[in-house]
């Protein structure tokens, strides 16, 4: 199995005007990685999730995400923007953006594997270490350690 | 304070994880100890029965249908979306805590688009009962699971078995499957694309009934290990119920072997295993073990007895042909209630069919009589008391009329598998009673099925009627004591069990 995250599927200067702008981006991250088949497809089912009801939770975290047929590994884009990105959170917008892309078919592991990402975002100190983390390695690397214990 | 929470979200890979997780930070900051269950894309563990009976309150934060919500009746409950529990634990735990004080009890499980045609899990009033019980109802729940996944198949394959008689006359059944009707030999129909050339439009119905039919046993015990150990049970169950198929093990053959795979899956994710393995074990390690596992206990140690016991009993049966009719009319009657489409229904079925052979039209019709009474007695019942049944069972009960009137026993299996120790004696005793009364009748019947669409070919008819009416009733009054006795409550509780689908696949 690919890695959940690599330097390139991180942007820690995400500008963007708006959530759709910024998921955007990270996904083109992920086209360009091939972890996206068909970058449109895969945009409109992350928008289905986020019609459904904004995925902006408290504390400056936007976790845009889908189950897709256009995905081939389950990947992590992560953005960083200094500006902040409306993720329709009572409490203002997001500085740290989630891309969270599954496999439609996706197996328990793959599943696991997001589900103990999804626990790490709880916390604030993971949270704090990515805020301040200075390089795309430090990210990936932080991502590592938390999420999968390596 | 012990509290038991769900939590779940469309997708199923983000926030149903995270409000896992914040309200088990919360809790431990609060000093209250928390069990969650996450019903999301990476599969659910269901939470032990035990820290439910044993929990103060209950936790749903959930923005889609919590699935088998049942288990929770009875307790405080709080209901919050998953968002509310990731940005606000704490708050959701205080109000946990009034809630528990006051008590504020969970509604019974009704809402959601699950509770269609699904039968009970068990019933969620485990609370104060011992550990025996407990397996008991368990035990209950996952065979309801299973029937209530069976009895779609059974109805709507039983109905186009019974239409492809009424359109066709009886000897559709051996158009398509080759035989002797009344004298006349019919070829099989081997190749499908002949199969309305042969047969007719009732061949068509009657073979697509067949197919349906031929799932019964796979879904019942496929469902039954769903039941039990949720997704990885299915490949297991559901060869263990192809197998006995196979081996002519009938519904209880796969009712044991659902309960065998569902005991192995959920012995094999008990162990322990590294990282590296978790990951491939529920798509590929347990289902090949379990269905290895499974598969070599039917065909070995389930197969083999069965087909010795299946010859020992032709050749004892054939034995007492010249023996008293009417005790042989009772037997006749006990065998084919037994199992419905087991081995030993198959033995007395086969005995009527060689007897009809040889001329003797009088066990034939004691047969066919007797394999009418069991879903038309359990039919009659969910009429007279449909308190003791659960919904399902009472629609499983509308299609059980024709299909009991057809000859078509396997309409009685729905309620056997679901409650075998009551249900399966009660057929016997009523079917025992018809086919005894065939015997003194000396009614006979030139047809090997049909049901009462074949009364044209049956001798003495009006006392054959009467004969079938009888045990009808006998089984119907049987099966309404039966499953009075020794229950807690009627069955009345009787919440959805299957999962929304939706909430995990598409979610």
């Amino acid at each position: 199995m690919a890695d959940l995250i690599t330097p390139d599927l991180v942007d820690l200067d995400l500008a963007a005007a708006d959530r759709h702008q910024a998921t955007r981006s990270l996904a083109e991250r992920l086209q360009a990685a091939g972890r996206v088949t068909d970058l449109d497809g895969f945009l409109a089912d992350v928008r289905a999730r986020e019609a459904q009801m904004p995925t902006g939770i408290e504390g400056g975290i936007g976790i845009p995400h889908a189950r897709s047929a256009h995905v081939t590994e389950p990947t992590l884009g992560f953005g960083r923007s200094t500006a902040g990105i409306d993720f329709g959170s009572d409490d203002g917008p997001a500085d740290l953006i989630f891309l969270i892309a599954a496999p439609e078919g996706g197996g328990a592991e793959h599943m696991n594997i997001l589900a103990s990402l999804a626990r790490r975002l709880i916390h604030a100190s993971f949270k704090e270490a990515l805020r301040t983390a200075p390089d795309p390695e430090a990210v990936v690397n932080l991502i590592k350690k938390e999420v999968l214990g390596q | 304070m012990k509290i038991v929470a769900v939590t779940s979200c469309p997708t199923g890979i983000a926030h149903t994880y995270m409000a896992a997780e914040a309200l088990e930070q919360a809790a431990k900051d609060a000093g209250h100890e928390l069990k969650v269950e996450t019903q999301g894309a990476a599969g659910a563990e269901p939470l032990p029965p035990e820290d439910i009976a044993n929990a103060d309150a209950v936790v749903f934060a959930a923005d889609v249908e919590v699935r088998n919500r049942e288990r929770f009746a009875g307790k405080p409950l709080v209901q919050t979306s998953v968002k509310r529990a990731i940005n606000d634990a704490p708050g959701v735990l205080a109000e946990v805590e009034t809630a528990a004080e006051r008590g504020v009890t969970a509604a019974p499980a009704t809402a959601g688009p699950a509770d269609s045609l699904v039968a009970d899990a068990a019933p969620a009033l485990a609370t104060k009962v011992d550990q025996q019980a407990h397996l008991g109802i368990r035990l209950r729940g996952w065979l309801m699971t299973g029937v209530s996944y069976m009895i779609p198949f059974v109805a709507a394959g039983g109905i186009l078995i019974a239409l492809a008689f009424l359109l066709g006359g009886p000897e559709v059944a051996n158009k398509v499957n080759g035989g002797t009707f009344e004298g006349v030999e019919y070829p099989a129909v081997t190749d499908l694309s002949k199969l309305v050339v042969q047969a007719g439009w009732a061949g068509l119905l009657f073979k697509i009934g067949a197919t349906s039919f031929f799932m019964l046993v796979p879904i019942l015990a496929g469902f039954i290990a769903y039941a039990m150990a949720d997704r990885p049970g299915l490949v297991p169950g559901i060869v263990a119920g192809l197998l006995a198929n196979e081996i002519g093990a009938g519904f209880l053959g796969g009712l044991v072997g659902g309960l065998l795979a569902g005991a192995i899956v959920m012995a094999i994710k008990r162990v322990k295993v590294p990282r590296g393995v978790a990951g491939i074990m529920p798509v590929v390690v347990i289902p090949l073990v379990s269905a290895l596992v499974v598969g070599a206990l039917m065909l070995v140690v389930v197969g083999q007895p069965i087909a010795a016991a299946t010859e020992g009993l032709t050749d004892w049966l054939n034995g007492l042909s010249g023996t008293n009719a009417v005790v042989l009319g009772v037997l006749i009657g006990l065998m084919m209630a037994f199992d419905m489409g087991g081995p030993v229904n198959k033995v007395a079925y086969a005995f009527g069919l060689a007897s009809l052979a040889s001329g003797n039209l009088k066990v034939m019709a004691a047969v066919m009589a007797a394999g009418m009474t069991p879903p038309l007695g359990l039919a009659l019942a969910t009429v007279v008391r449909p308190k003791l049944f659960t919904r399902a069972e009472r629609q499983a009960g509308e299609a059980a009329w024709l299909l009991g009137a057809s000859f078509i026993t396997e309409g009685a299996i729905p309620f056997a598998a679901g409650d075998p120790i009551r249900v399966i004696p009660s057929l016997m005793l009523g079917s025992a009673v018809t086919g005894g009364l065939s015997m003194v009748f000396g009614s006979t019947s030139r047809a090997p099925h049909g049901g009462i669409w074949v009364l044209g070919l049956v001798g003495r008819p009006l006392l054959y009627l009467v004969a079938i009416v009888a045990g009808t009733i006998v089984t119907a009054v049987v099966v309404a004591l039966a499953k009075s006795i020794g229950r807690r409550v009627p069955a009345e509780a009787e919440p959805a069990v299957m999962p929304t689908g939706t909430a995990t696949a598409t979610g």
